[in-house]
């Protein structure tokens, strides 16, 4: 190939810059901790879904609830336990899940996240 | 055949390096009218759609123009267009192009663009825009770049090209007639709601396309051996000559209708325009001059002798872009808005980030058309002068 | 550039365009599981106001207003008139009627102020030009809505609609100052969708009346089903001679306007007859 040592030094450059988050953060002394998510304070035990799922499919689930409200005006949830919710981020979820910063937040910057539901959606009274 | 755009002379590499300099300025626009919003254009409740769509509706034209060669040489067989089709593709690309940016500055929300693919809706004369504009670009791409590689390796190039070429030729078509049903069939906008406005689009881009075009050969002639030939160029100019008077026709008929029903809101708007209304006069001087340089340019054109005569030609073709860009790419859309669907009377005028972002976009477009022509003459070995 | 490179470069194109398009149709038959809700008998929902209910200029078309815009967090650019998004507001009667051209009209219809909103016209153009269904008329009850999170802002249906109904966000409205703090959890918009009124969907679903209706203290708006033949508005209609905005142009506008002299306000006592006192309300 042409130029062969000037593409396997460029190459080389940008693996090394492409993998910088991966051995940064393995020659880093400290070692980043995992979120730890606030549990409700209004007594509540269970979520909508069963915690493992709704850690997987939170996104999901909130779009189909967008979706399901907002276009086939439809607005009760049944859930796998035959439960019924209302489907509303602002008045189910952070019903109990009252501290925006000290629940959602905690993942979602841990991973680098920035859903824009709050560009809109109101944090109710007293959760920030 | 890319890399022949990478290498060039001083003069090239300046023009170029202008280009991106305008272009860094017109992104950095952008990047905070997308963070702060729309609000520092000159739009507003009433005026929702100004220059960005307007320089939209003018390029689709210029897109469209093409056609104008391709179908004489493709259809016909005439042969002395055979050096400029690749010329009039390789301004439909950066055109359409153009045209699909300035929407993306006028979008509210460009991160949900893909949603027009996700949710087609057929019934949305919008999303048939989307559909022949992306159609078209790839058209275009496909025939230009096929005809010149065969042009380069010196073979005719492959049978199947031919139906694709001839698909662009209705579809240039299509693409004004769909832009124009984004306008004609509003009820809300009685200035737009005329029949002709399709037609009107069509004789304005047939003429403005084609004199671009006519105007770019010369630029090109100039600084290579690149030679269309004077045959193509005296059935340019005619063709740049029927479409105005066509076009200039068809205005005419627009008044007429406005004016002799003297219906106040077909008559408003024209008012607007023309004389002002309520002080809004601001587009008055604008189209006033588009008239006396159509006509003038009439003259210039339907003349032999001066159209026979390059330096008058390239002034009359001069004075039609001129003309036709004032009435799509300022008056027409506009003036569709004012006075507002309450009758009232409304101010809009492009603030300077708005003018900022629309003149990269111009930018990009030159680039790629300095790009693709560079290519072109590469290839056809006809960039050194003689 | 020999071949392969041009090859590489080829196939290189041609596999980014396929997994963008691969994508989208993953995407897409995911979103097409959403369904239209059947569209038999559903409701016809409308609203008749009363204008021999309204003074001239009465302070009643501020309350009514400020209630719909406060519910929904409209925001108030009020030193910036360009920026402005309303929902429901007040012309003067020649203009909310400008396609009438009065020349010498009744004296108490001169110049008075009149409530103007989205007709939730039966014939709507504006969701006819929508090219992502982010406005749409429900079949269930005829309110044309809207999903702010699909709108691209492209301002189609601003230009579409006859009535000068929508608004758009030309800049965050949580900029404005009304907005400062947020009272309720009806969400706002953002920078670059357009809004409307969507006859209070989110109080119809708890079964309420829109908000300017309950705003009214006797019936200046009357809010119901057009297919109900028992209902309100249709007695209304049936019985007083009404107007709607731009008619002739075959959109079937919703909001019809009581027009009679406010003389034949007979079953009200004739205190509550109109007068023309300066911001009063009968």
């Amino acid at each position: 190939m042409y130029d062969a040592s000037k593409i396997v030094a460029g190459l080389a450059v940008f693996v090394v810059l492409a993998t910088s988050p991966l051995w940064y953060n393995a020659l880093s002394a400290a070692s980043p901790e995992a979120p730890v998510l606030q549990q409700p304070t209004n007594g509540s035990t269970e979520c909508v879904e069963a915690t493992e799922y709704m850690r997987a499919n939170h996104m999901d689930l909130l779009d189909t609830w967008r979706d399901t409200v907002v276009r086939e005006d439809v607005r009760t949830y049944t859930s796998e336990a035959g439960k019924d919710y209302t489907m509303s981020l602002s008045d189910t979820c952070l019903d109990c899940h009252s501290n925006k910063e000290q629940f959602c937040d905690a993942c979602h910057t841990y991973s680098a996240v920035t859903p824009y539901c709050w560009d809109c959606h109101v944090i109710p009274e007293g959760g920030q | 055949m890319l890399e022949k755009a990478l290498s060039g002379s001083r003069a090239y590499w300046s023009w170029i390096f202008a280009l991106l300099l305008v272009i860094g300025g017109g992104v950095a626009c952008w990047f905070w009218q997308f963070n702060e919003g729309l609000t520092i254009t000159g739009l507003s409740r009433d005026v929702v759609w100004g220059f960005y769509i307007a320089q939209f509706t003018f390029l689709v034209g210029v897109a469209a123009s093409a056609v104008m060669v391709v179908l004489p040489y493709y259809l016909h067989d005439y042969k002395a267009f055979g050096k400029m089709t690749i010329l009039g593709e390789f301004l439909a690309i950066p055109a359409v192009i153009m045209c699909m940016a300035f929407i993306f500055v006028d979008m509210g929300m460009p991160n949900r663009i893909v949603n027009v693919f996700l949710y087609p809706t057929v019934h949305s004369m919008m999303f048939w825009d989307t559909v022949a504009l992306s159609g078209y670009l790839v058209l275009n791409i496909v025939i230009s770049h096929w005809t010149l590689s065969s042009e380069r390796r010196e073979e005719s190039p492959p049978k199947w090209l031919k139906p694709i070429i001839l698909l662009s030729i209705p579809w240039a078509v299509s693409i004004h007639t769909v832009t124009a049903f984004l306008y004609s069939g509003l009820a809300a906008r009685p200035f737009w709601m005329t029949a002709i406005l399709a037609p009107r689009f069509l004789a304005s881009a047939f003429a403005a396309g084609p004199a671009i075009l006519l105007l770019l050969a010369f630029f090109v002639r100039r600084i290579s051996t690149f030679d269309p030939g004077k045959q193509a160029i005296d059935t340019l100019a005619k063709i740049v000559t029927y479409a105005m008077t066509v076009n200039v026709f068809f205005v005419l008929m627009e008044v007429f209708t406005a004016l002799y029903s003297d219906i106040p809101e077909h008559v408003h708007h024209f008012q607007f325009l023309f004389t002002g209304l309520e002080g809004e006069n601001m587009l008055a001087p604008w189209m006033w001059v588009s008239s006396i340089l159509a006509i003038v340019s009439l003259v210039v054109l339907i003349n032999p002798k001066t159209r026979s005569n390059y330096g008058w030609l390239k002034f009359g073709c001069v004075a039609v872009v001129g003309s036709l860009w004032i009435d799509k790419g300022l008056g027409m859309v506009i003036a569709g808005f004012v006075p507002n669907p309450l009758g009232k009377v409304v101010h809009y005028s492009p603030t300077a980030p708005e003018l900022m972002i629309s003149l990269s976009i111009y930018a990009v477009g030159a680039l790629i058309l300095t790009g693709l022509y560079k290519i072109a003459l590469e290839v056809r070995g006809q960039l050194k002068k003689a | 550039m020999n071949s392969s490179r041009r090859g590489f470069l080829k196939f290189a194109g041609l596999s980014a365009v396929g997994v963008a398009g691969s994508t989208a149709v993953a995407t897409r038959t995911r979103a097409s599981e959403e369904h239209e809700p059947p569209a038999t008998e559903g409701k016809r929902l409308a609203m008749v106001i009363d204008l021999r209910k309204f003074s001239k200029d009465d302070a009643l078309l501020g309350t009514i207003a400020a209630a719909c815009h406060d519910a929904h967090n409209v925001p108030d650019f009020a030193d910036d008139p360009k920026n402005e998004v309303k929902w429901i507001w007040t012309e003067d009667f020649e203009t909310a009627f400008h396609e009438q051209e009065f020349q010498y009209i009744r004296e108490d219809l001169k110049g008075k102020a009149t409530l103007l909103l989205c007709n939730h016209c039966d014939n709507p153009p504006c969701t006819r030009v929508c090219p992502t269904q982010a406005t749409w008329k429900r079949a269930s009850d005829g309110v044309v809505m809207m999903d702010w999170h699909r709108c691209i802002g492209c301002r189609y249906c601003v230009v579409a609609c006859p009535y000068g109904s929508r608004s758009f966000n030309w800049k965050d409205p949580r900029k404005a100052p009304n907005l400062a703090k947020i009272e309720n959890t009806y969400p706002t918009r953002m920078r670059g969708v357009v809004e409307k009124c969507t006859f209070c969907d989110e109080r119809l679903a708890r079964d309420q009346q829109p908000a300017c209706v309950e705003a009214c203290d006797n019936g200046e708006i009357v809010f119901g089903d057009l297919n109900d033949p028992e209902s309100e508005v249709r007695q209304l209609l049936a019985e007083h001679l009404t107007i709607r905005r731009k008619p002739g142009l075959g959109t079937q506008p919703e909001v019809y306007y009581i027009v009679e002299d406010p003389r034949t306000l007979q079953e009200v006592a004739p205190a509550a007859v109109v007068v023309e006192e300066e911001g009063g309300h009968a």
